[in-house]
């Protein structure tokens, strides 16, 4: 087979509900056959990328691309709009919502390799080998027994695939849709209740206009006067001055009102520029004896 | 014949020609935007905007593309590797994917051959749209994470939260459109709107529709993972070179294709503004296409010209609270609309007599309501237009007292005396 007619058997797999006719649903076509042979070990790698990478959010992205693989498999399988969904459900708002919490955890937090429980790593090999053998049997089974049945009436007949599911989801199983809708309300309202913190509670934070309301109930609407800060000089111990030069007393700072001069001296020197001042000429050594010789 | 029909049998060379023309399409229209952009809101802001490069300056984005192609690709120490050069690529390949879908012309005749100018038309074209700009905030969110540093976590973090919300109302805008066209087909969207376009029919899907598209597109006033004025430049702080040009072009072509999907769902699509039958036909489909869409691009402009950044509260409240219910409310409103009209109960002026007066039992019922009472607080506070208190009209002002002679620090005047000989001293050495 040429690869032009290839390229146009995917084409013609790729837009199925347009062309039932040309392409049977129960037949593997070349393009199909193609399609699977590459995403099919696209998502193995995904998967086997997620469980090996030692970064969570190295693992996240492998997860992402077994969706996507899947997503586009379903593609091909003649159920376009389940595929889209899987890309727009999965991919788009549930990883999304995995990647935001990762991120949130930190970058840098890998997984810790050191073991917990003894034996566990034997345990779950041999556990997971049967579990694996019991799935793969069944499954095996299953596929080359089962053909689909009432594929292309499906996406043929009614409207296509997308009324079709539509009319399932809202006639056949509208109890299990609106139960499974059901729990999922439950889910989110218990979140919230679980999540909900009481803001006027004791030791809350209080909002902008709570704070303002509060001020301006007390006696100063007003803010406090600042330190005299650059008017005379740069220390926070300044007091700031009213028009007629006293001081005003709300100015002062009360840490520094009580700390001891002690302390402070260093300040005051520093101030008064009676302190030690640097001198750049004191690195080399040699500047006193210039100013020396002049 | 259908659209599908017609696309079904197109050779592989004219699909090679589409997506060529595609990808030069959106490619030029980013170069066009940029510009257009620049000049538009320099004339908002009364100064000239670029007038250098080329004729009235309209090269200049080519030259300042050329320019950030050849500049140092920095990579940071922290960035992790492979994921902070997979982002930029990840944001920009889907953006190019989504207008696949997008029905650009009607039944064009391209080199002999009857084709449809639009790539593919699958039974869910709108949701390839939202599948893709689904994916692509992996590349915004990745390349926050990637880079290894504060501001741009930030970003990502803002951005993910803000798609997702989004993306709910854009849906819930989209499922009006699809109640009425019976499809999700995009071509089939434009096909339902020959007789009256959606805009006039579900003008709340339409406003949802556009103000969540400018929410998913992180443009002014939604900007805020990249926030210049708080986060550096968000998302894309750390990225440089051809990277940053990739997030670039991505945010200009998702710009022009949820225009285009603006247009294909609301205004008609590459339907002609007045029904004539001969400017329906062919290639004059195309100018009409691009005609609608300059104009929703021509809004982005505006927005940004206008419109001062919104806090992120805010901005979260306006998707969750104000967006998402009203969307609601109308998807309820259409389907019982549709279900009263599908059981043919009613003829069109019957159904809208009723309408009439269940609306003005609604207006009457809201007139008997009793005006909510206002607390009366003792201790309430006078308040401004902006809702916050102002000082009492009685606040006593004390009265200035006269001014005496500035008092003069007594320091010591030693020190500056002996720094400024020094200096003195230093200027002849």
């Amino acid at each position: 087979m040429s690869l032009l007619n290839l390229a146009q058997d995917f084409l013609a797999v790729a837009q199925p509900a347009t062309e039932p006719a040309t392409a049977a649903p129960d037949v593997v076509t070349t393009g199909e056959a193609v399609a699977f042979w590459i995403l099919g070990p696209l998502s193995l790698a995904g998967a086997l990328g997620m469980l090996f990478a030692r970064n969570a959010v190295h693992s996240a992205l492998w997860l992402v691309l077994t969706m996507l693989s899947l997503g586009v498999l379903y593609m091909v399988q003649q159920a376009p709009f389940l595929g889209f969904v899987q890309i727009i459900v999965y991919t788009g708002a549930i990883m999304m919502l995995f990647l935001f919490v990762l991120m949130l955890v930190g970058r840098d937090s890998s997984d810790s390799i050191v073991e917990v429980l003894r034996g566990q790593r034997l345990a779950a090999a041999v556990l997971g080998v049967g579990f694996a053998g019991l799935v793969v049997g069944s499954l095996a089974q299953a596929f080359t027994r089962v053909d689909s049945v009432g594929l292309a009436a499906v996406n043929s007949s009614g409207g296509g695939n997308v009324a079709n599911i539509g009319e399932a989801l809202f006639t056949k199983y509208l109890f299990v849709f609106e139960l499974t809708s059901a729990l999922l309300i439950t889910a989110a309202v218990g979140a919230m209740v679980l999540a909900y913190s009481d803001r006027h509670g004791k030791g809350e934070k209080k909002t902008q206009r709570e704070l303002v309301e509060e001020r301006f109930k007390g006696d100063r609407p007003g803010s406090l006067p600042g330190p005299g800060v650059f008017a005379t000089a740069n220390s926070v111990a300044t007091p700031a001055l009213l028009p007629d030069g006293s001081v005003a007393e709300e100015s002062l700072s009360a840490l520094i009102e009580t700390t001891t001069k002690e302390r402070l001296a260093d300040d005051v020197a520093d101030v008064a520029g009676t302190a030690h001042q640097a001198d750049a000429h004191a690195l080399t050594g040699s500047a006193p004896s210039k100013e020396g010789d002049k | 014949m259908t659209t599908a029909e017609l696309l079904a049998d197109d050779p592989i060379w004219i699909i090679l020609i589409k997506v060529v023309g595609i990808f030069a399409f959106l490619v030029v229209m980013t170069l066009f935007m940029i510009n257009w952009e620049r000049k538009v809101v320099a004339r908002m802001q009364q100064r000239p905007g670029p007038n250098r490069v080329g004729p009235n300056g309209w090269l200049q984005s080519l030259a300042d593309g050329l320019k950030l192609a050849f500049k140092e690709d920095i990579r940071p120490v922290l960035a992790d590797k492979w994921v902070f050069f997979l982002a930029p690529v990840i944001s920009c390949i889907p953006a190019f994917v989504a207008f696949s879908v997008i029905p650009i012309a009607g039944e064009v005749s391209l080199f002999g051959e009857k084709t449809s100018l639009q790539l593919v038309d699958l039974p869910v074209g709108v949701l390839v749209v939202l599948a893709c700009s689904s994916i692509g905030v992996y590349g915004i969110v990745l390349s926050g994470w990637a880079s290894g540093s504060p501001y741009p976590l930030l970003g990502a973090l803002r951005s993910a939260a803000q798609v997702i919300s989004y993306e709910i109302a854009m849906g819930l805008s989209i499922v009006g459109v699809v109640m009425f066209s019976h499809s999700m087909s995009t071509s089939d969207i434009v096909q339902a709107q020959s007789n009256l376009w959606f805009v006039v029919l579900l003008f709340p899907s339409f406003a949802i529709y556009v103000i969540s598209m400018v929410g998913e597109t992180n443009r002014a006033p939604f900007d805020l993972p990249e926030a210049e004025s708080e986060l550096v430049g968000g998302f894309h702080t750390e990225y440089s070179s051809l990277k940053f040009a990739l997030f670039f072009l991505a945010e200009y072509v998702n710009m022009v294709t949820v225009s285009a999907l603006a247009t294909t769902l609301f205004l008609g699509g590459y339907q002609a503004p007045w029904g004539g039958e001969f400017m329906n036909t062919g290639w004059w489909g195309l100018l009409w296409f691009v005609a609608k869409t300059l104009f929703f691009l021509f809004l982005f402009i505006w927005l940004r010209g206008t419109l001062p950044r919104m806090r992120y509260d805010q901005f979260m409240r306006l998707g969750w609270k104000v967006l998402v219910p009203i969307s609601l409310v109308w998807i309820v409103a259409v389907a019982l609309v549709r279900a009263l009209n599908n059981s043919g109960g009613f003829s069109q002026s019957q159904f809208l007599t009723i309408f009439g007066v269940v609306l003005g039992v609604l207006v009457l019922l809201s007139l008997l309501l009793p005006d909510r009472k206002v607390e009366e607080d003792p201790n309430a506070v006078p308040i401004t237009g902006g809702g916050y208190p102002v000082p009492p009209l009685d606040l006593e002002v004390p009265k200035a007292p006269t001014r005496r002679t500035p008092v003069v620090a007594r320091l010591p005047k030693e020190p500056v005396a002996v720094t400024a000989s020094k200096e003195a001293s230093d200027g002849d050495v």
